[in-house]
């Protein structure tokens, strides 16, 4: 520490980092970008292993042999649901009852802020079906859960029937410890959220439910169940959950060890593992999978009904079975022994799963990135924002700005302010000026509550002019300094806080916002800046983001195609925050909007 | 609330005094209700079997007979030493359930003559009963005694009630003679004593989480003591019950599991089952009916639920063998009486099940407001065991029953509500009875790591606030008291009534953390006890000849039973460091050690200086010239 306490080396250092503020700058930011795409090669990476010991040195001998009689099992179900016209309650009660379950039902119902257009559907009324097998000897303190969603069409009937079909099987064993819980829910998410709302006795998001009867104490662990056809080519592991919230690492190795075990071919993300790391296709691959993990965490959404379970501390994941043309298929026997070892070795867990990693990104299903590893690339992009702070004249004018007399307060008050109640309208206007906007244009619900939210987003861009009014002078040199240090302070807090609980969202608004509010001052030529800065706005970057996500899910779309996309999850990311919680639209609108406006009024400072 | 304490005193003492006296009966009411009884039986048996009525007269005969004979001891007792009138009772009830399962209940019953109350009386004289707990009673002072072990929950709406109900876990309540000074002293020894005798972690019991309840224990057995310093009463919901358990309670059976009813008990099947409770009660009660001797009584009871699907081959069969791979071959010969009783209420024609080797002996009694008929098999008789020297029950269902009646009274807990901060306990009561509104008494001991905010407590019944009529409360203390909360809550008929009370999770010093924390805390079950009106009318005088399940709990008035109901234990996550990661926590520790002390002691102990910049060549050659000649130098 002699360094910092030695009056001419820290003058020295002080010295060096003015004058090479801005390449150093540079420097860190392509560090950054190159340190995270480095992560996904694979000698840099972690090969994932089991941390907990009640799951890893036991293997469980999987015995589950009804396969066949769940698939005729789906054909029944299919026909019932077909009769019904959506989830036949009776037949399911009934089908539990008499596997020896303890069968409860739960209604519920939800009147959407707008229309849905994707899943249509606007008025949500529905029932949860579940029953809960009893363990011998346990006290009901600890309980696992299987939920199959049961969807509209004939998607989803192998998942309701497999689920049954375990449900027969695991009621003849005797080795339970934990109560399980099989689930069969209506209408995917909604169904899922009212059902946890329901047992937890919450009611975060305004839903409406009929209290839960039977209850098997604290939820150690939740597998998500879906499958569409009778044999399957490989199985896809779902992770990312409500606002990037992933469970524990030991679910994901769990799962990788028994399609290791049952030549299960596994994929993550969509994509198969590859040995060949050390060529480009094989880098290209680890890195495309890690990016769509990165895009999926990112946009905050649950991608499967284990999504919402994990608010409630609880491990989850979706089991995803994919069909594709490939020769090699695995049958329901064996999906079903696949399920029946993991549920056996979660019965096993003494503790809930808290050894592995809470925070890693997946760039195939046998390596992980974890926190340690990830977080450099994210602090090589915030230091820019603190090494900009630190640049000498803004160091200075806002200490003096600090002293009463000065104008500097007022001037940086009023933009910020300004800033902020623009936040606040996008957050607020677009859902409760809908019905307006219907009356005045013709258009529907949804598309005006987007374009309302787009409207609010552009009429932003004139504050700047309307700002000025407001103060009383001119703005001064000293004025868009205090702002801007005020503004890089709060970006770096702002990112900083959102990459610790979601590192991909807060990375990628990283990689988009600061080099453009780094260098931002009001003397470049504006209008090219203008346009530079649009183009790095958070709405931007979430349409490339739509682009880059089609682009990696190997299905590119056009422009216009695109522009749609655009729209449609600009209206999930709204539905997901009034129906789930998901915290990505207000974090988006009542923050990082305001923060970029900040530097775009420092753009048209005068 | 403390305007309630007024009235509370009045509800509870019409409540527990029907508990807290075993009824001093006298003879004629006893003779009446006899025959009536009788008669009872032989209207019922006219209804069922025509043909077995001649043998249900001779077996009732034989009952009055085995009275006549206690009364000619009783006669004799002047004369013969007083451990004469030791007994030995021994029975096994079956209930088929209606989801397909059985129901399986042993009762012990060993009466030990002795005079319990004088003080400083040393008994050295054991019979039948165990000289361990005997010497347990007298060197602590205690004058009752009730353990449980219990793997598993009963499952009151499957099941309907247990003939004695048990939390999960271990449970100890214990009540001191009023002579004992320290209460405390005495049951800490106490639960170290027992912790050997059933080989069980009772040692864990310790102030944190033992509490004297007010009103919800009341004593079982002789006398009248309402003064709850004597009481002592704690839970262990962790406590997992195996066959370790079983061998010392096995131990304490006169005839041990050589002969009689024990053989069954193999702990390969007793713990292949849904549900596991084991309990031993001691208490004092009257001998006769004139209560002129006194006796302790040692009750043992073993309770087990075998389920149909993990057990049954797609057979829906039961047989002693089956449940426990054993047959009897013999009564205990240290019995006076060893029966097996199998409930055929709800099977009066045969349809619902097939009961063999048939008997020709009914029995009835009243159970849980509820009168059900048995089929009797008297050990003692050669004629059970048949030719083959063997009795196997076999026990083959027919047809499907419908839904189990709902029981009039249940209970269920859980904790709402997420993360680590806060949380809500819900404890909802149902009463089912379809226009009777009754009182319960519930009670809740929450460790003081919960930190109830008591000014939360809500009490609805049908979305309308249900003012409990008497509340007592004893707030915890950090590490040395749990929370005890009583109250006296009436129930409307056929409601849901909904208890909340929202609670803060505390952070414990690291020792205190368990080496498993992430499992989580347990919390005990509340105690919901009550008087439930009952169907029929109970009865309410003491007789030798009523069966052992049915004459546990004292019974004051007619019109009501009394329950006692448990609801579910919780698990509730605490607050947890990361204990897994010692590495890093070193490796945290020494940088901010090395960044932070480094950095202080360097800046604390350097002396600073000014430094001086050299000066020029000339000057220093000037200087040198004027130190040699002496003069002062240039600055």
């Amino acid at each position: 520490m002699g360094l910092l306490s030695d009056p001419n080396r820290r003058k020295a250092l002080t010295g060096l980092l003015t004058r090479l503020n801005t390449p150093i700058c540079i420097v860190c930011y392509l560090a950054g970008i190159v340190w995270f795409m480095g992560l996904a090669f694979e000698p840099f990476t972690l090969r994932t292993y089991m941390s907990e010991n009640a799951m890893g040195s036991t293997m469980v001998e999987e015995r589950f042999s009804s396969g066949e009689r769940a698939l005729s099992l789906a054909k029944e179900f299919d026909a019932h649901k077909r009769k019904a016209g959506g989830m036949p309650v009776e037949w399911l009660v009934k089908a539990m009852q008499s596997r020896g379950l303890e069968v409860f039902t739960q209604s519920f119902s939800r009147k959407l802020p707008f229309p849905d257009e994707n899943k249509e559907r606007y008025m949500v009324r529905g029932t949860n079906v579940y029953g809960i097998l009893r363990a011998p000897r346990a006290p009901r303190t600890e309980a696992l859960v299987i939920t199959a969603p049961c969807s509209p069409g004939n998607t989803n009937n192998q998942a309701v029937a497999l689920l049954l079909a375990l449900a027969q099987y695991f009621r003849n064993q005797i080795y339970w410890a934990k109560d399980i819980i099989f689930l069969v829910n209506e209408h995917d998410l909604i169904g899922t959220q009212a059902w946890l709302e329901g047992y937890h006795h919450t009611n975060i998001t305004g839903m409406e439910y009929s209290p839960l009867q039977g209850r098997a104490g604290s939820i150690q662990a939740a597998l998500s169940l879906e499958l569409s056809s009778d044999v399957i080519t490989s199985l896809d592991l779902v992770l990312e959950g409500l606002n990037g919230q992933l469970p524990n690492l030991d679910l994901a190795n769990l799962f990788y060890a028994f399609c290791q075990k049952l030549g299960v071919l596994c994929t993550i993300q969509g994509k198969l593992q590859r040995n060949d790391w050390d060529t480009a296709e094989g880098y290209t691959h680890a890195a495309q999978t890690m990016m769509l993990m990165v895009l999926k965490q990112a946009c905050g959404r649950s991608w499967g009904d284990h999504g919402l379970f994990l608010r409630y501390h609880i491990e989850a994941a979706s089991v995803r079975g994919i069909n594709s043309f490939r020769h090699y298929k695995t049958d329901a026997t064996t999906i079903g022994r696949l399920l029946e070892g993991m549920v056996r070795k979660l019965n096993n867990l003494l503790e809930r799963l808290h050894q592995s990693y809470f925070f890693y990104l997946l760039p195939s299903l046998s390596r992980f990135v974890s926190i340690g590893y990830y977080m450099p690339a994210f602090g090589l992009l915030a230091v820019i924002l603190l090494l900009r702070v630190s640049f000498p004249g803004l160091c200075h004018c806002f200490s003096v700005s600090l002293q009463p007399s000065s104008p500097g307060v007022l001037t940086v008050l009023t933009p910020v302010v300004i800033s902020h109640l623009t936040g606040v309208a996008l957050y607020l206007l677009p859902v409760h000026l809908q019905e307006m906007a219907v009356e005045h244009f013709p258009v529907s619900e949804t598309e005006a509550v987007v374009l309302t939210a787009i409207a609010i987003y552009t009429a932003g861009l004139a504050l700047p002019h309307n700002t000025q009014r407001l103060l009383s002078g001119e703005g001064t040199e000293q004025g868009w300094k205090v702002l801007k240090l005020t503004a890089l302070l709060y970006l770096a807090v702002l990112l900083g806080c959102t990459a610790l609980i979601n590192f991909s969202l807060g990375f990628i608004l990283a990689v988009t916002l600061v080099p453009i509010t780094a260098s931002i001052t009001p003397h470049m030529p504006k209008a090219l800046y203008a346009v530079v800065m649009v183009l790095l706005s958070p709405a931007f970057t979430i349409l490339y983001c739509v682009f880059i996500y089609q682009e990696l899910i190997e299905a590119p779309v056009s422009v216009s195609e695109g522009w749609m996309l655009f729209l449609s999850v600009i209206s999930q990311g709204i539905l997901d925050h009034a129906l789930y919680g998901s915290l990505v639209y207000p974090l988006l609108a009542l923050f990082i909007y305001p923060c970029w406006l900040m530097f775009w009024n420092i753009l048209f400072w005068n | 609330m403390a305007a309630h304490r007024c009235g509370l005193s009045l509800v509870c003492i019409l409540i527990f005094s029907s508990l807290a006296h075993p009824s001093s009966c006298d003879t004629l009411e006893k003779a009446n209700d006899n025959t009536a009884e009788k008669r009872s039986i032989s209207e019922v048996n006219t209804d069922g079997s025509v043909a077995g009525e001649a043998l249900n007269e001779r077996q009732w005969q034989s009952t009055d007979a085995e009275v006549d004979r206690s009364d000619s001891t009783t006669h004799s007792e002047a004369l013969t030493p007083a451990a004469a009138r030791d007994e030995f009772q021994e029975e096994l009830v079956i209930r088929p359930l209606h989801s397909g399962d059985i129901y399986a209940s042993f009762q012990f019953r060993t009466l030990w003559d002795t005079d319990f109350l004088q003080e400083g009386q040393k008994v050295s004289h054991y019979r039948l009963f165990p000289k361990s707990l005997g010497q347990v009673l007298s060197k602590f002072s205690v004058r009752e005694l009730h353990i449980s072990f219990t793997q598993g929950f009963w499952r009151t709406m499957q099941w309907g009630q247990p003939f004695i109900p048990s939390p999960p876990g271990a449970e100890l309540w214990v009540w001191f003679h009023d002579t004992v000074s320290d209460v405390d002293g005495n049951w800490k020894e106490l639960t170290n004593v027992l912790s050997g005798i059933f080989c069980a972690s009772l040692n864990f019991i310790d102030l944190t989480n033992t509490v004297q309840p007010s009103a919800s224990f009341k004593p079982l057995g002789l006398g009248n003591a309402t003064d709850h310093r004597f009481l002592r009463y704690a839970t262990l919901p962790r406590e997992i019950v195996c066959t370790e358990n079983l061998t010392p309670w096995k131990k304490l059976l006169p005839c041990g599991s050589k002969a009689g009813l024990a053989v069954l008990m193999k702990s390969e099947k007793l713990f292949h089952s849904s549900f596991h409770s084991q309990a031993v009660h001691i208490r004092p009660i009257c001998q006769d009916e004139q209560c002129s001797s006194k006796a302790w009584e040692l009750r043992q009871t073993l309770n087990v639920v075998f389920d149909l699907h993990t057990s049954g081959q797609g057979k829906k069969e039961w047989s002693l063998f089956k449940m426990f791979s054993r047959t009897l071959t013999e009564a205990c010969p240290l019995a006076s009486s060893s029966k097996v009783y199998v409930d055929i209420t709800d099977n009066p024609e045969g349809e619902l099940f097939e009961l063999s080797p048939a008997t020709p002996l009914l029995g009835q009694a009243v159970v849980l407001g509820d009168r059900r008929t048995y089929s009797v098999y008297d050990l003692s008789r050669a004629e059970t065991f048949g030719q083959l020297r063997s009795f196997n029950l076999l026990l083959r269902w027919k047809g499907d029953s419908g839904d189990m009646l709902r029981p009039l009274l249940h209970a269920e807990r859980y904790v709402a509500g997420f993360g680590l901060q806060t949380g809500e306990i819900h404890t909802v009561i149902y009463n089912n009875h379809p226009y009777r509104a009754f009182p319960v008494l519930l009670m809740d001991s929450v460790p003081w790591y919960l930190q109830l905010y008591i000014h939360t407590l809500t009490v609805t019944s049908k979305s309308r606030d249900n003012k409990p009529s008497y509340i007592h409360y004893q707030p915890a203390k950090d590490r040395h008291r749990p929370h005890l909360l009583e109250m006296l809550i009436q129930l409307p008929p056929h409601s849901m009534t909904e208890v909340t009370v929202q609670f803060e999770r505390a952070l414990l010093k690291w020792t205190e953390y368990t080496p498993d924390p992430n499992h989580g805390f347990y919390v005990g079950s509340s105690v919901v006890s009550a008087l439930v009106p009952s169907m029929v009318a109970m009865r309410t005088n003491f007789t030798q000849d009523q069966p052992l399940f049915s004459s546990f709990v004292p019974v004051k008035e007619e019109s009501s039973y009394f329950v006692r109901v448990y609801t579910e234990p919780l698990l509730v996550n605490l607050p947890t460091p990361d204990f897994s990661m010692p590495y890093n926590v070193i490796c945290l520790t020494c940088t901010v050690v090395a960044v932070g002390y480094g950095s202080f002691y360097n800046l604390l102990t350097r002396t600073f200086q000014v430094d001086e910049p050299s000066p020029p060549l000339s000057k220093r050659l000037a200087n040198l010239i004027r130190r040699m000649r002496g003069v002062p130098l240039l600055t």
